[in-house]
């Protein structure tokens, strides 16, 4: 526990003192937002109603820069080795990575909120506590599967390429129940869906941070 | 002893002697008339595609518990046999799809799965090639293996909450009995071709791991000299 705490706050701290691309993965989430509406065209009915998969197809392309970054500080400076023989479990350095990189995806979505709020005008019709939970649930599924995908293809030149390859047919799952989930609480649940599709989405990430957690330590030992 | 090549060949007549029977025996089909024929191929690609994907899943876990070679081989051989059946299954539903249900898509929860399949094990092969250590390519296909697979039934659940059309599972009890016998034929004759051509992969695919990882052998030295003995 005292390791995993260790990990989170390493990489926290590094994401800190690099600020301006944290500003700059942001930034990029709010592009994608405004990109969507052109691809989309004016027409207001037509994205309020879209909304939520706008927002979750931004909070899962910025993933993949956003993840291939988790592991791209250590391999520029040849600190992987070190940190593999330093005194520290691969679960912990697993967990501690993905709760770092969670941590970070909630924050972008946290800020892509409000723009899509405004860009799209949509109105939040259940509690907004709801959205929170939603949010973090699909960061957690982002996450785990991410942080594995992005050690195991981490020393590959083709790196940038190949995480999303390989993440993006994985997280169907997460971003289906994600998307209904939100549109469900922006746009009203007279049929009280919501609890099931955050439920699937539970699931999900059950499974992966177990699974993810115990192949850990098989990538980063090679 | 290359057993896989009569192992092949078999197939390859049971599927001639099945489809024979599917297209020119067997009745057509009620609703659909001779576009139901598909089935005969249609069923079996998918019934050995799934039993390929799942070979590689025991393959993975075998080769990343072992750490040895011919596993490696045996999951890669696998997941190629896998894609490319899987590729056809695509192929041919869209050709069912077309006249039967008047679109080459839907987004109903089994071709939704089946595509998504698609393009994870497809990405398991390319992030194979693209790894030069033999180990470490070794533990990246196993890990990324069972990963995929893990996500199959999560993908097809999820999908089948999202929405549904296609039509449920046959069984022999729902399928008449003229048309059980070819599909019955096709389906072996079809995973007797898949097994074969899996061997000759893992045969190849092995060879090569072996050629890679083996130092290369020292040239013959000259023979020494002969010194004239001294008198």
């Amino acid at each position: 526990m005292t390791q995993l705490w260790a990990v989170l706050r390493k990489d926290l701290l590094i994401e800190w003192r690099a600020r301006a691309h944290g500003v700059a993965l942001v930034s990029f989430a709010i592009t994608l937002l405004l990109l969507f509406s052109f691809a989309v065209g004016p027409n207001a009915n037509v994205l309020r109603a879209h909304a939520s998969a706008y927002l979750w197809m931004g909070l899962v392309l910025t993933s993949s820069l956003q993840l291939a970054r988790s592991f791209q500080v250590e391999t520029e400076s040849n600190a992987l080795d070190t940190l593999v023989l330093a005194p520290v479990s691969p679960p912990a350095l697993f967990y501690g990575k993905a709760l770092s990189n969670t941590l970070q995806l909630f924050g972008v979505g946290l800020v892509s909120l409000p723009a899509v709020i405004a860009l799209y005008d949509v109105e939040v019709k259940e509690p907004a506590g709801l959205l929170l939970l939603t949010l973090i649930l699909g960061a957690l599924g982002l996450a785990a599967p991410g942080t594995l995908y992005a050690g195991l293809t981490a020393r590959l030149a083709a790196r940038q390429l190949m995480l999303p390859l390989l993440l993006f047919p994985l997280v169907v799952p997460c971003l289906l129940a994600a998307v209904k989930a939100t549109t469900l609480i922006l746009q009203g649940d007279p049929m009280d869906q919501i609890g099931s599709w955050l439920t699937l989405l539970a699931c999900f990430d059950a499974l992966y941070w177990s699974l993810c957690g115990v192949l850990f330590g098989k990538v980063i030992d090679a | 002893m290359r057993w896989e090549l009569p192992l092949t060949a078999l197939g390859l007549l049971l599927l001639v002697v099945g489809h024979g029977i599917g297209l020119f025996v067997a009745p057509p089909e009620a609703m659909m008339g001779d576009v139901g024929r598909i089935l005969y191929a249609h069923v079996p690609t998918a019934w050995v595609a799934l039993v390929a994907y799942l070979a590689a899943f025991v393959a993975a876990v075998g080769s990343l518990w072992s750490g040895r070679f011919t596993w490696d081989a045996a999951v890669a051989a696998t997941v190629e046999v896998g894609v490319v059946l899987n590729g056809l299954l695509l192929a041919q539903g869209s050709i069912w799809a077309r006249p039967t249900w008047g679109v080459y898509w839907t987004w109903d929860p089994r071709l939704t799965t089946t595509a998504v399949m698609f393009v994870m094990f497809v990405g398991v092969l390319l992030l194979r090639s693209l790894v030069e250590v033999a180990e470490r390519r070794l533990t990246v296909t196993a890990v990324a293996g069972i990963v995929a697979f893990a996500n199959v039934p999560v993908v097809y659940f999820s999908v089948k909450w999202w929405r549904t059309l296609h039509q449920d599972f046959s069984s022999p009890e729902t399928v008449s009995s003229p048309m059980v016998t070819p599909l019955r034929i096709a389906a072996f004759g079809m995973l007797f071709v898949a097994i074969g051509i899996a061997v000759m992969r893992w045969r190849a695919i092995y060879a090569a791991v072996q050629r890679e990882t083996e130092s290369p052998a020292l040239p013959d030295m000259p023979a020494p000299l002969k010194l004239p003995e001294v008198p």
